[in-house]
């Protein structure tokens, strides 16, 4: 049990720092002039010159191969729900790393959200 | 406000896109890892799991929805807050539910209703929240453009 404790502080840690910096480094990217193939693939291109990006994809990447472990170990039912605590850890992150305006009603939100995905992945 | 509505709606279509990759990728994963087994945490353990996995098609049919969750997400996190699209994706596990229920007729649990009433409400209140909050960065000198 303390492994899985262990690894999922590691898959919550992993996700949330990934999706800061990429949100971060997609800002900075700047949105695509349009929906259709070429623009999307010169935002990849502008996406993919941008170390936020790149600081993001590795510690995404050991969430997901963390996840996997995980998943392995555990039933998905105790998984998922006690990684919906990404939910809230990610919403502070965005207020005081990303500086985004988390108003009430989104707190309120979020809440809902990292209880109600705890309540249906446990079945 | 037609900039606001416009924005509303793509932030939406992207939500829906990642939801629908990103749950299809999990459950081709999910069903990849159950062909494998139990991973030991020894690195020659850790060394055979990493092959089999790469060898593994239905790991790599899961690997390209995710790549296509991957592209909307980038996408729609370059417009619009982390603190918004993030329970928004949440939407996928009332949205399984519900298609396990109409076209697997699974049973579910009251206990799980409430779960994805609870989701169902809190991604509302987050999707009548502003989706930017934060300013336009200056790429092109323009910070006005935002409002």
């Amino acid at each position: 049990m303390t492994r899985a404790i262990l690894m999922l502080a590691v898959l919550v840690f992993c996700s949330t720092g990934g999706e800061i910096a990429i949100t971060h480094g997609m800002k900075a990217t700047g949105e695509p002039a349009r929906l259709r193939p070429k623009p999307l693939l010169e935002f990849l291109g502008r996406a993919f010159c941008n170390g936020w990006f790149w600081a993001g994809v590795p510690l995404m990447a050991l969430s997901f191969y963390s996840l996997l472990v995980l998943l392995s170990w555990e039933p998905i039912s105790f998984v998922i729900p006690a990684s919906a605590m990404s939910y809230v850890v990610g919403t502070f992150g965005a207020k005081y790393i990303l500086g985004e305006d988390v108003s009430v009603a989104r707190w309120a939100g979020v809440a809902l959200v990292c209880a109600g995905v705890a309540l249906v992945a446990a079945g | 406000m037609a900039s606001e509505r416009r924005l509303r709606i793509k932030t939406l279509v992207m939500v829906l896109a990642m939801v629908v990759c990103a749950n299809v990728g999990d459950l081709m994963l999910k069903h990849g890892m159950s062909q494998i087994g139990a991973v030991p945490l020894t690195l020659s353990g850790l060394q055979h799991a990493f092959l089999l996995t790469i060898t593994n098609g239905t790991i790599w049919i899961g690997i390209f929805f995710l790549s296509g969750f991957m592209l909307s997400y980038m996408t729609v996190l370059s417009w619009a807050d982390y603190s918004y699209v993030m329970p928004a994706g949440a939407f996928g596990y009332a949205l399984l539910t519900l298609l396990a229920v109409i076209f697997l007729h699974e049973t579910v649990s009251p206990r799980r209703w409430i779960g994805v009433i609870m989701i169902c409400v809190g991604v509302l209140l987050v999707g009548q929240t502003k989706p930017r909050t934060t300013a336009e960065v200056p790429r092109t000198a323009s910070p006005e453009v935002a409002a």
